[in-house]
């Protein structure tokens, strides 16, 4: 039982949409969205949609296997803010050597096909570089 | 020389069976918004905020942190949790307010019991080793001690009329789950849901939230026509093992009832007894009399969330004080197996003596 804002935001990707939240208060948009801004104590509820792309301002190389691991060490965890958001997604970063990954880089979703699409987060497959130039450190320097 | 602290205002959801859409912050941020309004103090204003919730009931360690999501907890507040009713929450407000360096507190509760089975999830609370193994649910568990309270000398009817008058009582209660008028003479052809336990003996299964607010003395007076003062608080504690404590009689409900000064005063006792043979056991321990009005909302046989229902008990009690409904009153509120543990509050409209 998510709750009606995360049930939200469970639906819309879905679709293939990413929906956040946007606080009366203080203005942050939160993704995925809880109802509340935790800092305010205020209900959330203006919807906003975010666009598929974000920057990776922090990361994780996962060396170690574990039971029950579907993918090929070593990969990628990152927190990704996307454009417009105020708080970062934990996604994979792929189609890059992990060494390459690094804090600032431009990514994007990739979904997976429409017809497979269900309402998780594994319905985005993982987070791939845009090739942008990196984003400047000032740009998510509050969210690291 | 205890400082004087009083209950100013509270506020609850209505309880449900299963909340379908909302998830607990969902429930808890209009009902803790609601008791900060009716406070007449501000958000910001509010010197300790302390919560009581179960992590077992949303399945998840550290599940209470999220309930601070309703209280805009930045910049950083003086908050506390306890894994315990809401009544207890208040208990450790009262206690910080006693420092003196801070003049209210914002108790909140909640619990979303629809999430799992509860009366399979209490089987945790029971002892590890000997109890918990043999996975007694928690309505078998009060059976027992309905039984040996019905060996004391006392009826099945007893039970039914008390299930009766709470349910009828409900019928005023708009937050309540469970009411209506029934005879006991029908309550009593209804089946055993587990002997001698029949579905009215029971509480119903709630999800929602409850929360009140404290203030010291002169903020307190400022912001409350007549706040509900807490004249008299205290909990007690019995053994764990539920072989070894007379379970047809509350002695630590006697015990605090003596410390928190219950006195032959009380109007009106608002007491968090869920099934419907604990009443009359608390009433005794409590020694109370036959003109003090019992469970007015309908108590928890009416509505039942989990560790919000003790704290609802002192709210109801407390707003029948505000209001001018109660000069003097009595919240009791129980916490783990067949009334282990008990907090008594004493709450009067009046002047302290
Ligand atoms: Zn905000």
């Amino acid at each position: 039982m998510p709750g009606r804002a995360a049930s939200r935001f469970l639906r819309g990707i879905e679709q293939g949409k990413i929906l956040g939240q946007r606080c009366p208060s203080c203005r942050k948009v939160y993704v995925p969205p809880r109802g509340a801004c935790a800092a305010c104590g205020v209900a959330t509820d203006e919807e906003v949609q975010l666009g598929d792309k974000g920057t990776v301002t922090t990361f994780c190389v996962v060396n170690v296997p574990f039971y029950g691991q579907k993918i090929e060490i070593p990969y990628v965890s990152a927190t990704i803010l996307l454009d417009g958001a105020d708080i970062g997604l934990m996604h994979l970063i792929q189609e890059v050597a992990a060494t390459d990954v690094h804090m600032g880089m431009r990514v994007e979703a990739v979904w997976c096909d429409p017809a497979d699409r269900k309402p998780t987060l594994e319905s985005i497959l993982h987070f791939r570089p845009t090739g942008e130039p990196d984003a400047p450190f000032d740009s998510y320097r509050e969210y690291v | 020389m205890m400082r004087e602290v009083a209950v100013v205002s509270f506020a609850q959801s209505a309880s449900v069976r299963a909340e379908d859409t909302r998830n607990e912050v969902e429930i808890l941020m209009p009902v803790v918004h609601e008791a900060i309004e009716r406070s007449g103090i501000g958000r910001k204003e509010i010197g300790f905020t302390m919560s009581g919730s179960c992590d077992y009931l949303a399945g998840a360690p550290f599940a209470f942190v999220s309930g601070l999501d309703a209280v805009g907890a930045w910049p950083p507040i003086r908050e506390s949790h306890v894994e315990m009713d809401g009544a207890w929450a208040m208990y450790e407000a009262w206690v910080r307010l006693q420092h003196g360096d801070i003049d209210s507190a914002l108790v909140y509760a909640f619990g979303k019991s629809s999430l799992g089975d509860l009366p399979d999830v209490l089987v945790l609370q029971l002892d590890p080793y000997y109890v918990a193994p043999l996975w007694p649910d928690a309505v078998s568990i009060a059976a027992l001690q309905a039984r040996a309270w019905l060996d004391a000398g006392h009826t099945e009817e007893e039970m039914a009329g008390v299930a009766a008058r709470s349910r009828k009582a409900a019928m005023a209660n708009p937050m309540a789950q469970v009411k209506g008028d029934h005879a006991v003479s029908d309550l009593m052809r209804e089946p055993y849901l587990v002997s001698p336990l029949r579905r009215h003996d029971c509480p119903p299964i709630s999800d929602g939230a409850a929360a009140v607010v404290l203030a010291a003395g002169d903020l307190a007076r400022r912001v409350c026509e007549r706040p509900a003062w807490i004249r008299g608080i205290d909990h007690r504690i019995e053994a764990h093992s539920l072989g070894v404590r007379d379970l047809a009689t509350s002695a630590s409900t006697r015990l605090a009832a003596e410390r928190a000064g219950v006195d032959g005063a009380i109007d009106v006792a608002e007491l968090h007894a869920p099934f419907s043979h604990q009443e009359p056991i608390l009433r005794e321990a409590l020694g109370l009399g036959d003109g003090v009005d019992v469970n007015p909302s309908g108590g928890a046989l009416s509505a039942n969330v989990m560790m919000a229902a003790g704290l609802t008990r002192v709210g109801e009690a407390a707003e029948r004080v505000i209001d001018g409904r109660a000069g003097r009153a009595v919240a009791h509120a129980t916490s783990g197996p067949c009334l282990q543990q008990n907090l008594v509050c004493v709450l009067d409209g009046g002047v302290a003596a």
